[in-house]
Protein backbone atom coordinates (compact mmCIF):
# COMPACT_ATOMS: atom_id res chain seq x y z
CA UNK A 1 0.00 0.00 0.00
CA UNK A 2 1.21 4.04 -0.91
CA UNK A 3 0.15 6.43 1.29
CA UNK A 4 0.70 10.03 0.97
CA UNK A 5 0.18 12.32 3.79
CA UNK A 6 0.02 15.88 3.91
CA UNK A 7 2.30 16.89 1.41
CA UNK A 8 3.55 20.23 0.85
CA UNK A 9 5.47 21.17 -1.76
CA UNK A 10 7.20 24.96 -3.14
CA UNK A 11 9.19 25.85 -6.08
CA UNK A 12 10.51 29.12 -4.99
CA UNK A 13 7.72 31.35 -4.50
CA UNK A 14 5.25 28.97 -6.57
CA UNK A 15 3.50 26.04 -3.99
CA UNK A 16 3.12 23.21 -6.18
CA UNK A 17 1.25 21.07 -3.59
CA UNK A 18 -0.79 22.29 -0.96
CA UNK A 19 -1.19 19.05 1.91
CA UNK A 20 -1.95 16.49 -0.34
CA UNK A 21 -3.26 13.37 1.30
CA UNK A 22 -3.45 9.88 -1.48
CA UNK A 23 -3.73 5.80 -0.36
CA UNK A 24 -3.31 3.34 -2.87
CA UNK A 25 -4.36 -0.12 -2.58
CA UNK A 26 -1.79 -2.57 -4.14
CA UNK A 27 -2.62 -3.78 -7.49
CA UNK A 28 -4.59 -0.63 -8.14
CA UNK A 29 -4.13 1.44 -11.44
CA UNK A 30 -4.28 4.93 -10.36
CA UNK A 31 -4.69 8.25 -12.43
CA UNK A 32 -3.30 12.06 -11.31
CA UNK A 33 -5.80 13.72 -13.34
CA UNK A 34 -5.28 17.75 -14.14
CA UNK A 35 -4.17 20.58 -15.96
CA UNK A 36 -0.59 21.82 -16.22
CA UNK A 37 0.59 23.17 -13.10
CA UNK A 38 -2.11 21.71 -10.96
CA UNK A 39 0.80 19.22 -9.49
CA UNK A 40 -0.27 16.15 -10.54
CA UNK A 41 3.62 15.60 -11.98
CA UNK A 42 5.03 16.89 -9.08
CA UNK A 43 2.93 14.22 -6.85
CA UNK A 44 4.33 11.85 -8.96
CA UNK A 45 7.76 12.62 -8.81
CA UNK A 46 7.49 13.04 -4.81
CA UNK A 47 6.20 9.74 -4.68
CA UNK A 48 8.82 8.30 -6.85
CA UNK A 49 11.89 10.07 -5.26
CA UNK A 50 12.69 12.46 -7.31
CA UNK A 51 11.51 15.46 -5.62
CA UNK A 52 11.17 16.09 -1.96
CA UNK A 53 8.06 17.24 -0.77
CA UNK A 54 8.69 20.32 2.15
CA UNK A 55 6.18 18.80 4.51
CA UNK A 56 4.60 15.77 5.05
CA UNK A 57 5.53 11.77 4.44
CA UNK A 58 4.88 8.96 2.00
CA UNK A 59 4.94 5.58 3.10
CA UNK A 60 5.34 2.24 1.22
CA UNK A 61 3.24 -0.11 3.35
CA UNK A 62 3.71 1.96 6.14
CA UNK A 63 7.03 1.83 5.88
CA UNK A 64 8.25 5.67 6.32
CA UNK A 65 10.01 6.45 2.72
CA UNK A 66 9.98 10.46 2.97
CA UNK A 67 13.92 10.75 2.89
CA UNK A 68 14.99 7.52 1.09
CA UNK A 69 16.59 8.46 -2.23
CA UNK A 70 14.61 7.12 -5.59
CA UNK A 71 17.52 4.41 -6.02
CA UNK A 72 16.48 2.38 -2.79
CA UNK A 73 12.88 2.99 -3.29
CA UNK A 74 12.50 0.64 -6.02
CA UNK A 75 9.46 1.98 -7.93
CA UNK A 76 9.63 1.87 -11.79
CA UNK A 77 9.36 5.43 -13.25
CA UNK A 78 8.60 6.05 -16.96
CA UNK A 79 9.79 9.02 -18.41
CA UNK A 80 7.76 10.65 -20.76
CA UNK A 81 9.95 11.30 -23.09
CA UNK A 82 11.47 7.89 -22.04
CA UNK A 83 15.00 8.94 -21.76
CA UNK A 84 16.47 6.56 -23.53
CA UNK A 85 20.28 5.75 -22.77
CA UNK A 86 20.73 6.82 -26.79
CA UNK A 87 23.95 5.16 -26.74
CA UNK A 88 23.58 1.95 -25.36
CA UNK A 89 21.49 -0.80 -27.47
CA UNK A 90 17.97 -1.41 -26.61
CA UNK A 91 19.12 -4.60 -24.27
CA UNK A 92 21.92 -2.51 -22.37
CA UNK A 93 19.25 0.09 -21.65
CA UNK A 94 16.58 -3.23 -20.27
CA UNK A 95 19.73 -4.25 -18.49
CA UNK A 96 20.96 -1.62 -17.19
CA UNK A 97 19.31 -1.82 -13.70
CA UNK A 98 20.49 -4.92 -13.35
CA UNK A 99 24.16 -4.48 -14.85
CA UNK A 100 24.19 -1.55 -11.76
CA UNK A 101 23.93 -3.63 -9.06
CA UNK A 102 26.39 -3.93 -6.55
CA UNK A 103 28.42 -6.86 -7.26
CA UNK A 104 27.02 -9.30 -4.22
CA UNK A 105 23.42 -8.41 -5.82
CA UNK A 106 24.26 -8.60 -9.48
CA UNK A 107 23.31 -11.71 -11.59
CA UNK A 108 25.62 -13.52 -13.47
CA UNK A 109 26.39 -11.68 -17.22
CA UNK A 110 24.06 -14.31 -18.95
CA UNK A 111 21.29 -14.09 -16.51
CA UNK A 112 21.34 -10.56 -16.86
CA UNK A 113 21.07 -11.18 -20.81
CA UNK A 114 18.29 -13.68 -20.80
CA UNK A 115 16.70 -11.22 -18.28
CA UNK A 116 16.62 -8.26 -20.86
CA UNK A 117 15.10 -11.02 -23.59
CA UNK A 118 12.58 -12.03 -21.64
CA UNK A 119 11.13 -8.57 -21.27
CA UNK A 120 11.88 -7.55 -24.33
CA UNK A 121 9.29 -10.17 -25.70
CA UNK A 122 7.38 -9.37 -22.72
CA UNK A 123 7.10 -5.77 -24.22
CA UNK A 124 6.82 -7.07 -27.24
CA UNK A 125 10.19 -6.39 -29.03
CA UNK A 126 12.06 -9.51 -29.46
CA UNK A 127 14.42 -9.52 -31.69
CA UNK A 128 15.22 -5.82 -31.31
CA UNK A 129 17.66 -5.81 -28.41
CA UNK A 130 20.83 -4.84 -30.44
CA UNK A 131 19.36 -1.65 -31.49
CA UNK A 132 19.66 1.57 -31.00
CA UNK A 133 16.76 3.70 -29.24
CA UNK A 134 17.24 6.01 -32.44
CA UNK A 135 15.91 3.01 -34.81
CA UNK A 136 12.66 2.68 -32.85
CA UNK A 137 9.66 4.49 -33.64
CA UNK A 138 7.92 5.85 -30.68
CA UNK A 139 5.59 3.48 -29.35
CA UNK A 140 8.67 0.92 -29.63
CA UNK A 141 10.74 3.32 -27.65
CA UNK A 142 8.10 3.51 -24.93
CA UNK A 143 7.95 0.13 -24.30
CA UNK A 144 11.33 -0.16 -24.05
CA UNK A 145 11.20 2.02 -20.96
CA UNK A 146 8.58 -0.33 -19.47
CA UNK A 147 11.02 -2.87 -19.64
CA UNK A 148 13.82 -1.16 -18.38
CA UNK A 149 11.69 0.12 -15.91
CA UNK A 150 10.18 -3.43 -15.13
CA UNK A 151 13.69 -5.04 -14.82
CA UNK A 152 14.14 -3.67 -11.34
CA UNK A 153 10.88 -5.56 -10.36
CA UNK A 154 9.59 -2.25 -8.96
CA UNK A 155 6.92 -2.48 -6.29
CA UNK A 156 5.32 0.40 -7.97
CA UNK A 157 5.22 1.46 -11.46
CA UNK A 158 5.13 5.26 -11.80
CA UNK A 159 4.39 7.13 -15.45
CA UNK A 160 4.36 10.32 -16.52
CA UNK A 161 2.17 11.00 -19.49
CA UNK A 162 2.79 7.60 -20.86
CA UNK A 163 1.23 8.49 -24.23
CA UNK A 164 1.66 11.90 -24.57
CA UNK A 165 4.34 11.80 -27.13
CA UNK A 166 2.29 9.06 -29.51
CA UNK A 167 -0.09 9.74 -32.37
CA UNK A 168 -3.51 8.92 -31.68
CA UNK A 169 -3.27 5.47 -33.14
CA UNK A 170 -0.60 3.94 -31.44
CA UNK A 171 -1.72 5.43 -28.12
CA UNK A 172 -5.08 3.73 -28.35
CA UNK A 173 -3.46 0.04 -28.49
CA UNK A 174 -0.98 0.58 -25.95
CA UNK A 175 -3.58 2.16 -23.65
CA UNK A 176 -5.11 -1.51 -23.64
CA UNK A 177 -1.74 -3.39 -23.69
CA UNK A 178 -0.47 -1.20 -20.81
CA UNK A 179 -4.03 -2.18 -18.85
CA UNK A 180 -3.37 -5.98 -19.92
CA UNK A 181 0.32 -5.46 -18.40
CA UNK A 182 -0.71 -3.81 -15.29
CA UNK A 183 -2.95 -6.93 -14.34
CA UNK A 184 -0.95 -9.64 -15.51
CA UNK A 185 1.90 -8.69 -13.65
CA UNK A 186 0.27 -7.63 -10.65
CA UNK A 187 1.63 -4.17 -10.38
CA UNK A 188 0.14 -0.96 -8.26
CA UNK A 189 0.92 1.64 -11.09
CA UNK A 190 0.17 5.22 -10.80
CA UNK A 191 0.17 7.45 -13.95
CA UNK A 192 0.03 11.16 -14.23
CA UNK A 193 -2.24 12.37 -17.40
CA UNK A 194 -4.18 15.65 -18.59
CA UNK A 195 -6.23 13.36 -21.01
CA UNK A 196 -9.67 12.69 -19.24
CA UNK A 197 -10.30 10.23 -21.64
CA UNK A 198 -7.09 8.18 -21.18
CA UNK A 199 -8.01 8.83 -17.32
CA UNK A 200 -11.44 7.54 -17.13
CA UNK A 201 -10.43 4.43 -19.83
CA UNK A 202 -7.49 3.13 -17.70
CA UNK A 203 -7.95 4.05 -14.35
CA UNK A 204 -9.63 1.90 -11.56
CA UNK A 205 -9.91 5.20 -9.20
CA UNK A 206 -8.93 9.03 -10.81
CA UNK A 207 -7.35 11.56 -8.56
CA UNK A 208 -8.64 14.58 -10.00
CA UNK A 209 -6.30 17.55 -9.22
CA UNK A 210 -6.20 21.32 -9.58
CA UNK A 211 -4.13 24.21 -8.30
CA UNK A 212 -1.90 21.81 -5.91
CA UNK A 213 -4.94 20.24 -4.42
CA UNK A 214 -6.92 16.98 -5.31
CA UNK A 215 -10.34 17.95 -5.61
CA UNK A 216 -11.55 14.63 -5.58
CA UNK A 217 -10.47 10.91 -5.47
CA UNK A 218 -13.40 8.32 -7.45
CA UNK A 219 -14.13 5.49 -9.73
CA UNK A 220 -14.32 7.03 -13.15
CA UNK A 221 -17.97 6.37 -12.97
CA UNK A 222 -18.08 8.07 -9.87
CA UNK A 223 -15.69 11.16 -10.91
CA UNK A 224 -17.86 11.93 -14.21
CA UNK A 225 -21.23 11.04 -13.12
CA UNK A 226 -20.90 12.67 -9.41
CA UNK A 227 -18.26 15.29 -9.51
CA UNK A 228 -18.28 17.20 -6.42
CA UNK A 229 -16.68 20.43 -7.51
CA UNK A 230 -17.07 23.47 -10.32
CA UNK A 231 -13.65 22.02 -11.40
CA UNK A 232 -14.35 18.25 -11.39
CA UNK A 233 -17.39 18.69 -13.28
CA UNK A 234 -16.06 20.99 -16.75
CA UNK A 235 -12.70 19.13 -16.70
CA UNK A 236 -13.86 15.58 -16.62
CA UNK A 237 -15.96 14.80 -19.50
CA UNK A 238 -17.91 18.07 -21.32
CA UNK A 239 -20.29 20.32 -19.24
CA UNK A 240 -22.50 23.49 -20.22
CA UNK A 241 -23.16 25.87 -17.70
CA UNK A 242 -26.45 27.28 -17.64
CA UNK A 243 -27.48 30.49 -16.70
CA UNK A 244 -28.93 29.33 -13.33
CA UNK A 245 -25.50 27.74 -12.53
CA UNK A 246 -26.19 24.29 -13.16
CA UNK A 247 -23.89 21.69 -15.09
CA UNK A 248 -25.55 19.91 -17.65
CA UNK A 249 -23.62 16.85 -19.19
CA UNK A 250 -24.45 17.09 -23.68
CA UNK A 251 -26.17 13.99 -23.55
CA UNK A 252 -28.16 15.03 -20.54
CA UNK A 253 -30.13 17.94 -22.49
CA UNK A 254 -33.23 16.67 -24.13
CA UNK A 255 -35.37 18.53 -26.71
CA UNK A 256 -38.82 19.35 -25.49
CA UNK A 257 -41.67 20.79 -27.23
CA UNK A 258 -41.93 23.86 -24.99
CA UNK A 259 -40.89 25.38 -21.33
CA UNK A 260 -38.02 24.55 -21.97
CA UNK A 261 -34.99 27.73 -22.99
CA UNK A 262 -34.86 28.71 -26.59
CA UNK A 263 -31.89 27.68 -28.49
CA UNK A 264 -30.41 29.27 -31.62
CA UNK A 265 -29.09 25.97 -33.58
CA UNK A 266 -25.35 27.30 -35.30
CA UNK A 267 -23.94 23.77 -36.32
CA UNK A 268 -25.22 19.83 -36.25
CA UNK A 269 -22.66 17.08 -37.18
CA UNK A 270 -22.33 13.49 -36.27
CA UNK A 271 -20.63 12.51 -33.24
CA UNK A 272 -20.42 8.83 -33.06
CA UNK A 273 -23.64 7.49 -32.83
CA UNK A 274 -25.23 10.30 -31.84
CA UNK A 275 -26.17 14.16 -33.28
CA UNK A 276 -24.27 17.00 -31.89
CA UNK A 277 -26.16 20.31 -31.90
CA UNK A 278 -24.19 23.52 -31.06
CA UNK A 279 -26.07 26.37 -30.45
CA UNK A 280 -26.51 29.46 -28.00
CA UNK A 281 -29.35 30.44 -25.78
CA UNK A 282 -31.36 32.92 -27.15
CA UNK A 283 -31.39 34.97 -23.39
CA UNK A 284 -28.21 35.04 -22.62
CA UNK A 285 -25.95 34.42 -25.66
CA UNK A 286 -24.45 31.36 -23.69
CA UNK A 287 -22.98 28.38 -25.83
CA UNK A 288 -24.71 25.01 -25.45
CA UNK A 289 -23.62 21.61 -26.97
CA UNK A 290 -26.41 19.08 -26.24
CA UNK A 291 -26.68 15.40 -27.96
CA UNK A 292 -29.81 14.11 -30.35
CA UNK A 293 -30.19 10.54 -30.70
CA UNK A 294 -29.08 9.62 -34.33
CA UNK A 295 -32.83 7.76 -34.95
CA UNK A 296 -34.14 11.61 -35.09
CA UNK A 297 -34.11 13.97 -37.43
CA UNK A 298 -31.64 16.98 -36.05
CA UNK A 299 -32.75 20.04 -36.22
CA UNK A 300 -31.23 22.26 -38.88
CA UNK A 301 -28.51 24.97 -38.50
CA UNK A 302 -30.86 28.24 -37.96
CA UNK A 303 -33.47 26.60 -36.42
CA UNK A 304 -34.53 27.54 -32.91
CA UNK A 305 -35.46 25.13 -30.35
CA UNK A 306 -36.70 24.48 -26.95
CA UNK A 307 -34.38 22.40 -24.21
CA UNK A 308 -34.67 21.29 -21.14
CA UNK A 309 -32.00 19.59 -18.65
CA UNK A 310 -33.00 16.46 -17.57
CA UNK A 311 -30.11 15.63 -15.26
CA UNK A 312 -27.88 18.22 -13.73
CA UNK A 313 -25.64 19.48 -11.17
CA UNK A 314 -25.03 22.81 -8.82
CA UNK A 315 -23.13 23.69 -6.80
CA UNK A 316 -23.19 25.96 -4.30
CA UNK A 317 -19.62 26.66 -3.66
CA UNK A 318 -18.79 30.41 -5.63
CA UNK A 319 -15.37 29.02 -6.61
CA UNK A 320 -15.16 27.72 -9.91
CA UNK B 1 21.63 25.86 -52.20
CA UNK B 2 18.20 26.56 -53.97
CA UNK B 3 17.38 30.33 -54.56
CA UNK B 4 14.04 30.90 -53.03
CA UNK B 5 12.09 34.06 -53.70
CA UNK B 6 12.90 35.79 -50.71
CA UNK B 7 17.03 35.33 -50.34
CA UNK B 8 17.14 35.28 -54.22
CA UNK B 9 19.52 38.46 -54.86
CA UNK B 10 20.97 39.80 -58.13
CA UNK B 11 23.41 37.57 -59.75
CA UNK B 12 25.91 40.19 -59.51
CA UNK B 13 25.85 41.04 -55.84
CA UNK B 14 26.10 36.85 -55.44
CA UNK B 15 29.65 36.94 -57.00
CA UNK B 16 30.44 40.31 -55.54
CA UNK B 17 29.76 38.69 -51.77
CA UNK B 18 31.88 35.74 -52.82
CA UNK B 19 34.50 37.22 -54.04
CA UNK B 20 35.17 39.64 -51.16
CA UNK B 21 34.90 36.22 -48.90
CA UNK B 22 37.30 34.55 -50.71
CA UNK B 23 39.82 37.70 -50.87
CA UNK B 24 39.15 38.56 -47.74
CA UNK B 25 39.87 34.66 -47.02
CA UNK B 26 43.36 34.44 -48.78
CA UNK B 27 44.83 37.41 -47.61
CA UNK B 28 44.28 37.00 -43.93
CA UNK B 29 44.52 33.38 -43.67
CA UNK B 30 45.96 31.37 -46.48
CA UNK B 31 48.70 33.80 -47.18
CA UNK B 32 50.43 34.20 -44.08
CA UNK B 33 49.44 30.23 -43.88
CA UNK B 34 51.66 29.77 -46.95
CA UNK B 35 54.12 32.30 -45.72
CA UNK B 36 55.13 30.44 -42.46
CA UNK B 37 55.58 27.25 -44.43
CA UNK B 38 57.39 29.08 -47.04
CA UNK B 39 60.08 30.97 -44.79
CA UNK B 40 60.72 27.96 -42.43
CA UNK B 41 61.58 25.90 -45.68
CA UNK B 42 63.36 28.70 -47.60
CA UNK B 43 66.94 27.50 -46.88
CA UNK B 44 65.70 23.63 -47.17
CA UNK B 45 64.32 20.85 -45.13
CA UNK B 46 68.11 19.90 -43.64
CA UNK B 47 68.11 23.44 -42.19
CA UNK B 48 64.28 23.11 -40.83
CA UNK B 49 65.01 20.17 -39.39
CA UNK B 50 68.43 20.78 -37.61
CA UNK B 51 66.27 24.33 -36.16
CA UNK B 52 63.77 22.22 -34.71
CA UNK B 53 66.50 20.27 -33.33
CA UNK B 54 68.42 23.00 -31.00
CA UNK B 55 68.75 21.93 -27.32
CA UNK B 56 66.17 26.25 -26.45
CA UNK B 57 63.62 24.44 -29.18
CA UNK B 58 63.31 21.21 -28.23
CA UNK B 59 62.91 22.76 -24.43
CA UNK B 60 60.00 25.14 -25.71
CA UNK B 61 58.25 21.93 -27.12
CA UNK B 62 59.03 20.06 -24.41
CA UNK B 63 57.74 23.07 -21.84
CA UNK B 64 54.78 23.65 -24.19
CA UNK B 65 53.41 19.81 -24.15
CA UNK B 66 53.91 19.77 -19.89
CA UNK B 67 51.77 23.18 -19.62
CA UNK B 68 48.77 21.41 -21.90
CA UNK B 69 49.07 18.27 -20.49
CA UNK B 70 48.67 19.91 -16.84
CA UNK B 71 46.40 22.79 -18.24
CA UNK B 72 44.00 20.43 -20.16
CA UNK B 73 43.16 17.93 -18.02
CA UNK B 74 42.44 20.40 -14.79
CA UNK B 75 40.09 22.22 -17.32
CA UNK B 76 38.34 19.18 -18.27
CA UNK B 77 37.47 18.04 -14.28
CA UNK B 78 36.72 21.79 -13.79
CA UNK B 79 34.32 21.86 -17.11
CA UNK B 80 32.94 19.06 -16.74
CA UNK B 81 31.86 20.42 -12.93
CA UNK B 82 31.21 23.49 -13.42
CA UNK B 83 28.74 22.31 -16.45
CA UNK B 84 27.07 19.89 -13.83
CA UNK B 85 26.61 22.39 -11.30
CA UNK B 86 25.12 24.58 -13.84
CA UNK B 87 22.77 22.72 -16.13
CA UNK B 88 21.84 19.90 -13.27
CA UNK B 89 21.07 22.14 -10.20
CA UNK B 90 19.83 25.24 -8.96
CA UNK B 91 21.84 27.56 -7.10
CA UNK B 92 21.64 31.14 -5.88
CA UNK B 93 24.35 32.91 -7.78
CA UNK B 94 23.92 30.24 -10.50
CA UNK B 95 24.57 33.28 -13.28
CA UNK B 96 27.55 34.65 -11.53
CA UNK B 97 29.36 31.84 -11.89
CA UNK B 98 28.16 31.69 -15.66
CA UNK B 99 29.50 35.05 -16.07
CA UNK B 100 32.92 34.46 -14.23
CA UNK B 101 33.23 31.42 -16.44
CA UNK B 102 33.66 34.09 -19.82
CA UNK B 103 35.94 36.23 -17.65
CA UNK B 104 39.37 35.04 -19.19
CA UNK B 105 37.50 35.67 -22.90
CA UNK B 106 36.60 39.11 -21.85
CA UNK B 107 39.91 40.01 -19.85
CA UNK B 108 43.49 40.99 -21.84
CA UNK B 109 45.65 38.14 -21.33
CA UNK B 110 49.06 40.45 -20.71
CA UNK B 111 46.18 41.69 -17.48
CA UNK B 112 45.60 37.79 -16.81
CA UNK B 113 49.38 37.23 -16.27
CA UNK B 114 49.74 40.51 -14.15
CA UNK B 115 47.00 39.33 -11.99
CA UNK B 116 49.37 36.06 -11.20
CA UNK B 117 52.24 38.60 -10.58
CA UNK B 118 50.12 40.91 -8.32
CA UNK B 119 49.34 37.35 -6.22
CA UNK B 120 52.22 35.55 -6.57
CA UNK B 121 54.96 37.73 -7.53
CA UNK B 122 57.87 38.79 -5.32
CA UNK B 123 56.29 42.13 -4.07
CA UNK B 124 52.69 40.39 -4.43
CA UNK B 125 50.44 38.99 -1.78
CA UNK B 126 51.87 35.68 -1.52
CA UNK B 127 54.68 36.28 -2.89
CA UNK B 128 56.96 36.78 0.72
CA UNK B 129 55.61 33.41 1.87
CA UNK B 130 56.53 31.58 -1.03
CA UNK B 131 59.58 33.02 -1.14
CA UNK B 132 60.23 31.47 2.88
CA UNK B 133 59.45 28.03 2.11
CA UNK B 134 61.47 28.26 -1.18
CA UNK B 135 58.72 28.15 -3.73
CA UNK B 136 58.85 29.66 -7.44
CA UNK B 137 55.75 30.39 -9.34
CA UNK B 138 56.52 33.44 -11.05
CA UNK B 139 58.81 33.38 -13.72
CA UNK B 140 59.07 29.11 -13.29
CA UNK B 141 57.08 26.92 -14.95
CA UNK B 142 54.24 26.64 -12.41
CA UNK B 143 53.03 30.28 -13.10
CA UNK B 144 52.94 29.28 -16.27
CA UNK B 145 50.73 26.52 -15.93
CA UNK B 146 48.08 28.65 -13.47
CA UNK B 147 48.11 31.45 -16.31
CA UNK B 148 47.18 28.98 -19.10
CA UNK B 149 44.78 27.16 -16.87
CA UNK B 150 43.48 30.71 -16.53
CA UNK B 151 43.33 31.32 -20.22
CA UNK B 152 41.49 28.06 -21.14
CA UNK B 153 39.04 28.19 -18.57
CA UNK B 154 35.81 28.48 -20.59
CA UNK B 155 36.32 25.99 -23.43
CA UNK B 156 35.35 23.11 -21.72
CA UNK B 157 32.66 24.47 -20.23
CA UNK B 158 31.22 27.10 -22.41
CA UNK B 159 30.60 23.90 -25.28
CA UNK B 160 29.34 21.72 -22.44
CA UNK B 161 26.75 24.01 -20.52
CA UNK B 162 24.61 24.10 -23.95
CA UNK B 163 24.86 20.52 -24.81
CA UNK B 164 23.87 19.71 -21.21
CA UNK B 165 20.97 22.26 -20.85
CA UNK B 166 19.42 20.70 -24.41
CA UNK B 167 19.59 17.23 -22.89
CA UNK B 168 18.19 18.33 -19.35
CA UNK B 169 18.08 15.58 -16.74
CA UNK B 170 16.14 12.77 -17.95
CA UNK B 171 18.62 10.73 -18.03
CA UNK B 172 20.69 10.97 -14.92
CA UNK B 173 16.67 10.38 -13.49
CA UNK B 174 16.11 7.38 -15.03
CA UNK B 175 19.73 6.02 -14.06
CA UNK B 176 19.02 6.93 -10.23
CA UNK B 177 15.88 5.19 -10.39
CA UNK B 178 17.16 2.48 -11.55
CA UNK B 179 19.60 2.12 -8.66
CA UNK B 180 23.00 3.88 -10.09
CA UNK B 181 25.00 5.42 -7.91
CA UNK B 182 25.71 9.15 -8.70
CA UNK B 183 29.23 7.73 -10.34
CA UNK B 184 27.76 5.29 -11.88
CA UNK B 185 25.28 7.40 -13.33
CA UNK B 186 28.02 9.94 -14.28
CA UNK B 187 30.31 7.34 -15.81
CA UNK B 188 27.93 5.23 -17.98
CA UNK B 189 24.98 8.11 -18.91
CA UNK B 190 26.16 11.96 -18.43
CA UNK B 191 29.53 10.67 -20.27
CA UNK B 192 29.27 9.29 -23.16
CA UNK B 193 26.21 11.35 -23.68
CA UNK B 194 28.75 14.78 -23.72
CA UNK B 195 31.23 13.47 -25.30
CA UNK B 196 31.55 14.72 -28.29
CA UNK B 197 31.00 17.81 -27.12
CA UNK B 198 33.63 17.40 -24.30
CA UNK B 199 35.96 16.14 -26.84
CA UNK B 200 35.22 19.33 -28.47
CA UNK B 201 36.24 21.38 -26.06
CA UNK B 202 39.00 19.88 -25.30
CA UNK B 203 40.37 20.48 -28.77
CA UNK B 204 39.67 23.69 -28.36
CA UNK B 205 41.56 23.95 -24.87
CA UNK B 206 44.30 22.46 -26.40
CA UNK B 207 45.19 24.90 -29.04
CA UNK B 208 44.70 27.59 -26.83
CA UNK B 209 46.89 26.15 -24.34
CA UNK B 210 49.68 25.23 -26.60
CA UNK B 211 49.52 28.40 -28.67
CA UNK B 212 48.88 31.20 -25.85
CA UNK B 213 51.07 34.02 -25.72
CA UNK B 214 50.40 36.41 -23.41
CA UNK B 215 49.69 35.74 -20.55
CA UNK B 216 52.01 33.11 -20.40
CA UNK B 217 54.74 35.87 -21.84
CA UNK B 218 53.85 37.81 -18.34
CA UNK B 219 54.89 34.88 -16.16
CA UNK B 220 57.74 33.49 -17.89
CA UNK B 221 60.51 35.73 -17.48
CA UNK B 222 61.91 34.15 -21.08
CA UNK B 223 64.75 32.26 -19.68
CA UNK B 224 65.95 30.07 -22.49
CA UNK B 225 65.54 26.10 -22.27
CA UNK B 226 63.50 27.23 -19.02
CA UNK B 227 60.85 29.03 -19.23
CA UNK B 228 60.20 29.35 -22.98
CA UNK B 229 57.37 28.26 -24.95
CA UNK B 230 56.98 27.48 -28.51
CA UNK B 231 55.25 30.75 -29.27
CA UNK B 232 57.58 32.69 -26.58
CA UNK B 233 60.77 30.90 -28.30
CA UNK B 234 59.09 31.86 -31.70
CA UNK B 235 59.45 35.46 -30.38
CA UNK B 236 62.85 35.37 -29.31
CA UNK B 237 63.96 33.76 -32.46
CA UNK B 238 62.67 36.29 -34.48
CA UNK B 239 64.01 39.71 -32.45
CA UNK B 240 67.54 37.38 -33.07
CA UNK B 241 66.74 37.42 -36.85
CA UNK B 242 67.29 34.08 -36.60
CA UNK B 243 64.18 33.51 -39.26
CA UNK B 244 64.24 29.89 -40.17
CA UNK B 245 64.34 28.95 -36.61
CA UNK B 246 61.36 31.28 -35.82
CA UNK B 247 59.25 30.24 -38.19
CA UNK B 248 60.63 26.45 -38.31
CA UNK B 249 59.02 26.81 -34.26
CA UNK B 250 56.21 28.76 -35.83
CA UNK B 251 55.48 26.13 -38.23
CA UNK B 252 54.80 23.69 -35.73
CA UNK B 253 52.51 25.68 -34.12
CA UNK B 254 50.50 26.51 -37.44
CA UNK B 255 50.65 22.82 -38.16
CA UNK B 256 48.52 22.39 -34.88
CA UNK B 257 46.33 24.61 -35.60
CA UNK B 258 45.58 22.87 -39.07
CA UNK B 259 45.26 19.41 -36.80
CA UNK B 260 42.75 20.87 -34.97
CA UNK B 261 40.68 22.64 -37.36
CA UNK B 262 40.48 19.36 -39.45
CA UNK B 263 39.13 17.66 -36.05
CA UNK B 264 36.94 20.04 -35.38
CA UNK B 265 35.64 19.22 -38.74
CA UNK B 266 35.21 16.11 -38.52
CA UNK B 267 33.96 16.47 -34.48
CA UNK B 268 31.31 19.01 -35.80
CA UNK B 269 30.20 16.68 -38.48
CA UNK B 270 29.52 13.57 -36.04
CA UNK B 271 27.91 15.91 -34.22
CA UNK B 272 25.28 16.16 -36.25
CA UNK B 273 25.16 12.40 -37.01
CA UNK B 274 24.38 12.08 -33.59
CA UNK B 275 21.65 14.73 -32.99
CA UNK B 276 20.44 13.70 -36.22
CA UNK B 277 19.71 10.20 -34.57
CA UNK B 278 18.86 10.99 -31.80
CA UNK B 279 15.23 11.18 -32.63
Amino acid sequence: MIRVQNITKRFGDYPALHGVDLEVQPGEFIALLGPSGSGKTTLLRIIAGLEFQDQGQVYFNDEDVSRVAVGDRRVGFVFQQYALFRHMTVAENVAFGLSVRKRKNRPAKAAIRARAEELLSLVQLEGLGKRYPGQLSGGQRQRVALARALAIEPKLLLLDEPFGALDAQVRKGLRRWLRDLHGQMGLTSIFVTHDQEEALELADRVVVMDHGRIDQIGTPEQVYMEPVTRFVSTFVGETNLLPDGRHVRPHDIALVQQGGESVLVDNVFRKGGLWRIEGVLVATGQVIEFDVDAALTPPRRGDTVEISAERWKSFPDSGT
Amino acid sequence: MTRTASTAESRIVQIGLITLALVFLGFFLVLPLIAVFGEALKQGLPLFLEALATPDALAAIQLTLLIAAIAVPLNIVFGIAASWAITKFRFPCRNLLITFIDLPFSVSPVVSGLVFVLLFGANGWFGPWLMEHGLKVIFAVPGMVLATVFITFPFVARELIPLMLEQGKDDEEAALSLGASGWQTFWHVTLPNIRWGLLYGVLLCNARAMGEFGAVSVVSGHIRGETNTMPLHVEILYNEYDFVGAFAVASLLAGLALVTLVAKTVLEWRFDIRSGAKH
